[in-house]
């Protein structure tokens, strides 16, 4: 089935017309299934003024398969894991709710939604969580901190 | 007290069990024979007994395979006339047939509803509900009763001659039996389709929505549904994922200028589909998307619409339209297995491979006064509350502490009793493993001595030679260490027993597997017939059943408040095993002293199964009345 169709036609709309704040570009021309994807850190949150490189995994099953996404760059952040690996838990990601007429672009979106607004209750890092929820000001000190230290362009 | 013991034993009781031989399928007629064989309890009755059923066979139909056709026909004239009168002796004595059979094997034969003859169903009306646990009536099972096209293929096997007698074989129900019927998947989904059938009449929906609302709900009463469905009709047709345009006939069509927003095709002849939300897509996304969610992700009753955020639910119609045969099949097991697993009152046999479910109307909530032991047709007996193997007569509460005791203590509790004592602070349990008697707690720190359990100091200057024995601090502390060691000796008597009958059933079981090699042997030593040597298999059946009844009076005395109701158990259990016993000595003896044992082995093996239904009833009328409280 035309899964190769469906990729090139989404690539082709976001390069078109990107949502705001969020570029996209294949990592290698001759690979559809993996995407480099630049983010802009939302007006108004600590991640302002950063640039964050998030990578778009689509699986062979794309569509009917959910794509996974993981920053690349290090975030300060509730529900993006502060490891090497960098995943982002979205539920709309999850197999059961994935639907195959949901589009990349909707995913992107909705990422980096939720730079700006973070969901502490189903966050994948608990200690974030915990100081987002009690002590917002030193959680926007460090994510501010953590934005200018490796996401800010040279 | 005990429940009177059944009457004696007569020829006529007998012979309402014999003519079973000739009527159930071939696969039954050992086991029935056997009990044929208990029920007789007394060999000097055994012949007359056999000849007696010989004849009244021959009344009913002429069976040629029978042992016997020469006497048959020689007493075939004199029976006949008697035949009605012995029906009527025969019900009298239902009682002590039953309480002989019902515990060897209640329902081997699922199906056998329905051979009632219009002769004698109003003679015994009572029993037919009965007999065989598992053919329970029809009102039973309430609304869902859907198998009135099942009763005409169950009389093929049967010899329809018979079925007068049949009836009479019918057993009361013991106070420690439950009703329930065996259901194949075959069953269950006409179960279903009757119950989606009747809201779709109801509530004039077309039934593949009334499906996805009676799932939607879990499958609840009908009438609560109904009820809902009126008061709120738009938000639950909502939430169950049906919307409320109800138009249409399911059909995939060609639609002009159209592109799948799944693979991006646009090819003018693409065959599309789309369900009531009208979220289009071609015909092979659509089909490669529920195939992903019942192959993959096992999902059936809840698949959405593949349209991003639609939540609307994809009908059986739509998917019988899409989707290929075997995908069907799947599909419907999968519905199937979630109809079993959302009714209460249905639970999947455990046995690997078994197929049947258990339809049994006793509720979680009643649990802790009854325990509702069913027997699968695939002959694994099981309880219908936990499904763990039959565990009477410990209530499942009991049996699920129980074993979760045993499985944190039996192993260490026998070390720890013979090698630790207790810190008379914190209680926590010290090894000694050397050096001097003054002992400080890792723990809390306090000080004692190992041999006198007292305040270390308080020793003095005799300090590393204990001569303080009645001081108070260490009697004190000595009498707390009894009490803890008195309740773990307390659990490791009813552990060892416990584990003991579990052991002997074990072994029980080997030596079942070895009985059809001893029966062999004595056919051939003695001469006996094959139905005449069946009381070993029923013998060896019988210990095992009662080894796994005592193993759980084990449990269940370890939580029993102690009462005049508690001795009254353990002598029951005390009969109980002493009879096991006796049996299990017996039945390993050589298979040259077997056949003389024959009586004693028959009389023991009924005597073991009467303490059985008589500790087992005893319990459960007791548990039912809560007076046994622990």
């Amino acid at each position: 089935m035309g899964s190769q169709k469906r990729i090139a036609k989404e690539l082709a709309e976001l390069t078109s017309s990107p949502p705001e704040g969020i570029m996209v570009e294949l990592a290698d021309e001759a690979n559809l299934f993996e995407w480099k994807v630049y983010m802009e850190g939302p007006e108004g949150s600590p991640y302002e003024n950063g640039e964050f490189l998030v990578k778009l995994s689509l699986p062979t099953g794309y569509p009917f398969k959910p794509p996974t996404v993981s920053f690349a760059t290090k975030i300060y952040h509730p529900n993006i894991t502060n490891d090497e690996k960098g995943s982002m838990c979205l539920g709309m990601l999850r197999a059961d709710e994935w639907k195959p007429s949901s589009k990349l672009s909707a995913v992107l979106e909705f990422a980096r939604q939720l730079l700006a607004e973070p969901m502490p209750d189903d966050a994948v890092e608990g200690r974030i969580a915990e100081q987002y929820k009690n002590d917002k000001k030193r959680y926007e000190e460090i994510a501010r901190e953590w934005t200018h230290k490796h996401a800010t362009p040279a | 007290m005990f429940p009177t013991l059944p009457p004696p034993p007569t020829p006529r009781a007998f012979l309402s069990d014999v003519p079973l031989r000739f009527i159930t399928p071939p696969s039954t007629r050992k086991r029935k024979a056997a009990e044929a064989a208990i029920a007789d309890d007394t060999l000097p009755l055994l012949k007359s007994a056999t000849k007696a059923a010989h004849t009244r066979n021959a009344t009913s139909t002429s069976l040629s395979d029978t042992p016997s056709d020469k006497d048959e026909k020689k007493k075939e004239k004199e029976k006949e006339n008697t035949k009605q009168q012995d029906k009527l002796d025969i019900e009298h004595l239902t009682g002590f047939v039953s309480s002989s059979s019902s515990s060897v094997g209640q329902s081997q034969c699922p199906k056998k509803r329905g051979i009632a003859t219009p002769a004698t169903t109003t003679a015994s009306m009572d029993s037919d509900d009965d007999f065989m646990s598992d053919m329970s009536s029809d009102d039973f099972l309430g609304t869902q009763g859907s198998d009135d096209e099942s009763i005409g293929e169950d009389f093929g096997d049967l010899d329809t001659g018979f079925s007068d007698d049949k009836e009479l074989i019918s057993h009361q129900r013991q106070p420690f039996e439950v009703e329930f019927k065996v259901l194949d998947p075959p069953e269950i989904e006409r179960e279903q389709l009757a119950q989606i059938n009747n809201v779709a009449a109801i509530l004039g929906l077309p039934p593949e929505s009334a499906a996805i609302l009676l799932r939607f709900r879990r499958w609840v009463q009908q009438e609560r549904l109904i009820e809902e469905y009126i008061s709120r009709e738009d938000e639950m047709l909502e939430e169950a994922g049906l919307g409320t345009k109800c138009q249409g006939v399911a059909k995939t069509e060609v639609v002009n200028d159209f592109m799948c927003e799944i693979c991006c095709e646009d090819g003018p002849d693409l065959e599309t589909y789309a369900m009531r939300c009208g979220h289009r897509f071609c015909v092979d996304c659509y089909r490669h998307y529920l195939s992903g969610k019942i192959k993959e992700e096992g999902e059936a009753a809840r698949i959405e619409c593949p349209g991003d955020n639609c939540h609307r639910i994809v009908d059986s119609r739509s998917l019988d339209l899409l989707v290929t045969d075997d995908l069907k099949d799947r599909y419907r097991e999968l519905l199937t297995r979630t109809y079993v697993d959302d009714k209460e009152n249905l639970r999947w046999c455990p046995a690997p491979e078994c197929q049947y479910a258990i339809d049994c109307s006793v509720k979680q909530r009643d649990l802790f006064r009854i325990v509702p032991t069913v027997v699968c047709a695939c002959k694994h007996d099981f309880c219908f509350g936990c499904s763990l193997k039959d565990h009477q007569p410990t209530p499942c509460l009991l049996v699920k502490r129980w074993l979760q005791k045993c499985e944190d203590d039996s192993e260490t509790a026998n070390w720890i009793s013979a090698n630790t004592k207790e810190c008379p602070r914190c209680q926590s349990t010290i090894e000694k493993n050397g050096g001097c008697n003054h002992m400080t707690c890792r723990k809390c720190k306090h000080e004692f001595c190992w041999m006198c359990m007292g305040l270390w100091s308080e020793h003095g200057t005799s300090w590393y030679n204990c001569s303080r024995y009645e001081e108070k601090s260490g009697s004190d502390a000595r009498t707390a260490q009894q009490k803890s060691r008195a309740s773990l000796d307390r659990y490791l008597h009813y552990y060892n027993r416990y584990a003991n009958h579990e052991q002997s059933a074990k072994l029980d079981k080997d030596l079942y597997l070895k009985t059809e090699k001893k029966m062999t042997s004595l056919q051939s030593q003695s001469g006996l017939s094959w139905i005449e040597v069946q009381f070993l298999d029923t013998a060896s059946q019988v210990l095992q059943q009662c080894r796994q009844t005592l193993k759980w009076t084990y449990a269940f005395a370890f939580y029993l408040e102690r009462n005049n109701l508690t001795e009254i158990f353990e002598d029951n259990q005390k009969d109980l095993e002493l009879a096991v016993e006796s049996l299990s000595e017996m039945f390993e003896k050589p298979v040259p002293e077997l056949a003389e044992l024959k009586v004693d082995i028959l009389d023991k093996t009924a005597y073991c199964n009467k303490r059985r239904v008589i500790l087992l009833s005893d319990t459960a009328e007791n548990l039912s009345k809560s007076k046994l409280i622990h």
